[in-house]
């Protein structure tokens, strides 16, 4: 158990591509962790210079007190399971779970006892002198997990772990691991660029994008308070419809129509409104044109365009709409303001 | 129905006339005595076979052919597996050392023993002097054990390079993922190699164990024959050389051709274990 | 801006400690151990080429030194345009012809007769397939070497001693290439066959559009090694070619050799030069093609 901070943490390869700017953060003992972002936005390579795999070009990285720049990974206290399981396909999978153990000297009945736990905690009970190849990719996942759970380490690092595995088996997955994770309450530092199980899997997220740290918080604050356009429109499915407005103290003004926002900005912004705080109001001071509606059986989604920005809103399966002219309300306060230019809020 | 024989044929053709009709050309003639003078032949049975085994001179020469090949071998596969771990692990460079190490490939197996020659030269040769500074009067040619060591060391420089490619391509096809999660398991560079590296690239290992067996036993003819530079007398040779000297130079053909027939039965015999080998393979994914 | 944003932004302002590269014990031992490994290559040919420059009573009587001589030219005056032999045929420029023919038709004869021998066993349904599979996968067990002397009588008994079709025909009659192109057209997609033969492509305007030009890669890697194992033939030439204007210069290695003994001065520059022109075509091929040779070399021998 342990936290881990990061600071001023850079990479840059040799050929002078900076995969990851100066970033620097702190992860408290004992919380689960998700570095989210889209493909190439850096989270593996920063996951991957603090399992050790990839050298840091600058800045500092302590895990628990140690400053562990330059600590090899297997001295780092860390485990990690990989996106295609990485199990050392000669061996069985009771071999694969006991390998770590056995190479820092620990009793052999010491490691039975362990990998007996770890099998019984994941099921792998009747898999235990099989070959991974004779496994399917959950049943593979299981073992690289058993396999990091064993060591008792101090972080567990997770790489895009669910990647390989179909949906169902994923969802499956996703609570087991967060659920395991809460027993055994070890500091772990998750991969993905599935935003569903960053917001369901997280104590807290970071959001990156082009090797740079978006924003720092919770699943909550950063879903209803995005940092960034990039934010708004990355977290959360269908994605936050922002359109450009004009603001003036108090209000911000949208094609015909004046909102109420709670911001002292003026001038050009990007307003941000999720699909769920638009709201059918015969009274509603927006007009949109439907023209298709998604049927996702307990809600609907109306795609449409407001003046001529287009725009998406989610109703429950009762709401009584059609294609063409609903009118919509605003919910209130859920307004979000960015700045026009830099996409930061405001 | 015409096309696919016409495409057929060709191989066929010069596969019966040049491949299964001297093979059994070989196996006829080695049951024969053949007359010194081109008289004819008389049928012999297996008696050309039981002059081989009771011959001391070709058991020594079979003796010769089984340790040739395993030096040849195990220093060839051991130095070439040594190289291919250091060059997947360098980055800086890494290219141009893969060239280095693996032009020699195309070097033919005479110009190979010719630069033997050269290199082991009685009076000037580099490396005749570095042995005699180490107190070995190295005499190429003349000494059985010296130009035996001449055509191991010839005859590994020769192989290294096929070595080093099959291993490097053995190891760049090790998953990475797989490498890191020993780098995470296991601190030791030396552990990581043994437990996993080694294991994973023992499919490849076994093969070329077979490609190297051939190579000692047959490609290395030019070596031997420009080594001993046409004169076996009581040079060290290896079977096949026998074979071309009894056949082409000292006319015993019945004899010579037994000696191919008891080749050719090894070869069989090595290939049916590398397929036996193959189907019981070390199958990991 | 949340706190916890501000944490982040306040920690990217500290002041970045640069890392310096760590220089390991470990990564000067993997390049000395590369370097003497590329070293005990290079260093052999490194002494011929020296030799080719030095006249050669000079070479006599020193060995080969680290010095670099001014009789390159002149030698290979000498090895192009002189022979050595009795018949004054085996120049050196006759032979490095001889060569080139015998490389490059041995691996064009074995990539046609491969490849449509492949192209038959794969996409037709014979009757007997298995049986001529079997045929050709048993010539991949034995060796020329073995074979030697009945294989010579045959060509002697067909008069194609000291020809050309001599000596490229017979090392033709092994499966390899065969193997190599059934190996590779089973992987490509049936649905392509299928898709030809909606658009009405005929068996022969299939391989000639669709097969050939999807094989490009694999005909260029099997090119490459089989025309270095061609140049490179050394027994089979010895036995087929004894006028010496069908020298190669690997089978006229033998008479080169002989001329660094016996004669008063011998001929060390010359026979070097020669050494080093057999050797030079090929290691060029395997150099400059070297993605296609690795490929072709690790796809064959499977």
């Amino acid at each position: 158990m342990a936290q881990v901070s990061l600071e001023a943490v850079r990479k840059v390869y040799p050929n002078g591509f900076e995969a990851v700017k100066p970033t620097g953060f702190h992860i408290p003992d004992g919380e689960f962790t998700v570095l989210v972002g889209p493909s190439g936005c850096g989270k593996s390579t920063l996951l991957r210079m603090i399992a050790g795999l990839e050298e840091i070009t600058e800045g500092v990285l302590r895990i628990g007190d140690r400053e562990v720049n330059d600590v090899d990974p297997a001295d780092r206290d860390i485990a990690m399971v990989f996106q295609n399981y990485a199990l050392y396909p000669h061996m069985t999978v009771r071999k694969n779970i006991a390998y770590g153990l056995k190479n820092r000297k620990i009793a052999s009945a010491e490691i039975d006892r362990k990998v007996a736990e770890a099998s019984d905690l994941l099921g792998l009970d009747e898999y235990l002198d099989r070959k991974p190849s004779q496994l399917s990719g959950g049943q593979r996942q299981r073992v690289a997990m058993g396999r990091a759970i064993v060591r008792d380490p101090a972080l567990f690092l997770f790489d895009e772990p669910l990647s390989n595995l179909d949906a169902k088996l994923r969802n499956q997955m996703r609570i087991e691991i967060k659920a395991l994770q809460r027993r055994l309450g070890v500091t772990s530092i998750y991969v993905t660029h599935d935003q569903v199980e960053a917001m369901t899997m997280a104590d807290r997220i970071i959001v990156m994008n082009g090797g740079r740290v978006e924003q720092i918080g919770t699943p909550a604050q950063v879903y209803h308070a995005p940092a960034s356009t990039f934010v708004a429109s990355f977290m959360g499915a269908p994605p936050m419809n922002l359109v450009p407005a004009e603001a003036s103290a108090g209000s911000v003004r949208f094609g015909q129509t004046e909102i109420a926002a709670d911001s002292a900005a003026t001038g050009p912004v990007t307003l941000g409104i999720r699909p769920e705080d638009l709201i059918p109001d015969a009274a509603g001071p927006l007009a949109m044109h439907v023209d298709i509606i998604e049927e996702l059986g307990a809600h609907r989604l109306l795609h449409g365009s407001i003046g001529t920005e287009r725009m998406t809103v989610h109703v429950g399966k009762d709401t009584d709409v059609g294609t063409g002219q609903v009118p919509l309300s605003v919910k209130a306060g859920a307004v979000s303001l960015f700045d026009a230019r830099t996409g930061m809020r405001l | 129905m015409w096309l696919p024989m016409l495409l057929l044929v060709p191989q066929l053709i010069i596969i019966a006339v040049f491949f299964y009709w001297p093979a059994w050309q070989a196996v006829q003639s080695s049951l024969y005595l053949e007359d010194p003078f081109g008289f004819g032949s008389t049928f012999v049975g297996v008696e050309n076979y039981t002059d081989l085994a009771g011959s001391s001179e070709y058991m020594r020469i079979a003796w010769f052919t089984v340790i040739f090949t395993l030096l040849v071998t195990f220093l060839s596969l051991a130095l070439a597996l040594l190289l291919a771990v250091k060059a997947d692990k360098v980055i800086r460079g890494a290219q141009t050392y893969r060239t280095l190490l693996m032009w020699v490939y195309a070097v033919a197996p005479p110009v190979a023993g010719f630069i033997g020659l050269i290199m082991f030269d009685q009076s000037w040769g580099p490396l005749t002097e570095f042995a005699r500074s180490l107190g070995w009067d190295f005499k190429l040619g003349v000494n059985y054990f010296d130009t035996a060591t001449a055509m191991v060391i010839v005859s590994v420089w020769k192989q290294v390079p096929v070595n080093f490619i099959f291993f490097l391509s053995g190891l760049q096809s090790i998953p990475r993922s797989v490498r890191e999660a020993a780098l995470i398991d296991n601190r030791s560079a030396s552990g990581r190699f043994w437990d996993v590296t080694f294991p994973l690239l023992a499919p490849t290992a076994f093969f070329l164990l077979i490609i190297n067996i051939t190579y000692a036993l047959f490609d290395t003819f030019g070596v031997v024959d420009t080594l001993v530079k046409g004169e076996p007398g009581n040079n060290p040779m290896t079977l096949v050389y026998k074979v071309y000297v009894d056949g082409f130079r000292g006319n015993d053909l019945g004899g010579s051709s037994a000696q191919s027939v008891i080749l050719m039965v090894l070869v069989l015999a090595l290939t049916i274990f590398q397929f036996r080998l193959v189907e019981k393979r070390i199958h990991y994914t | 801006m949340t706190e916890a944003n501000a944490a982040a932004l306040a920690a990217a302002t500290v002041k970045p400690r640069r890392r310096r590269r760590r220089i390991r014990g470990g990564d000067v031992l993997d390049h000395l151990v590369l370097i003497v490994g590329s070293l005990f290559m290079l260093v052999p040919l490194l002494v011929v080429f020296q030799m080719t420059t030095v006249p050669d009573v000079e070479m006599i009587r020193t060995g080969p030194s680290l010095q670099i001589g001014d009789q390159l030219d002149e030698n290979f005056d000498k090895a192009m345009f002189e022979a050595s032999g009795f018949s004054g045929q085996n120049t050196g420029t006759r032979m490095l012809v001889n060569s080139f023919i015998l490389g490059i038709g041995f691996a064009l004869g074995k990539i046609l007769i491969g490849m449509m021998a492949a192209y038959a066993i794969v996409y037709f349904r014979l009757r007997f397939a298995t049986l001529a599979f079997w045929v050709i996968f048993t010539t991949l067990l034995l060796p020329l070497e073995v074979r030697i002397l009945p294989s010579y009588e045959v060509v002697q008994k067909l008069g194609m001693l000291n020809t050309y079709q001599g000596l490229i025909i017979p090392l033709i009659a092994s499966a390899t290439a065969t193997f190599f192109f059934r190996q590779f057209f089973r992987s490509v997609p049936e649905e392509l066959v299928e898709a030809a033969r909606i658009d009405g492509a005929g068996p022969v305007k299939f391989f000639v559009d669709i097969l050939v030009p999807l094989s490009k890669t694999m005909i260029a890697a099997m090119f490459i090694i089989m025309f270095v194992f061609g140049w490179n033939q050394y027994l089979w030439p010895t036995m087929v070619t004894t006028e010496e204007d069908m020298f190669t210069l690997v089978r006229g290695i033998k008479q080169i050799t002989q001329t660094l003994e016996g004669t008063n001065v011998p001929e060390f520059g010359r026979a070097n030069l020669l050494a080093l022109i057999a050797v030079l075509p090929p290691v060029a091929v395997v150099i400059f093609f070297q993605s296609w040779f690795v490929k072709g070399l690790t796809e064959s021998d499977k």
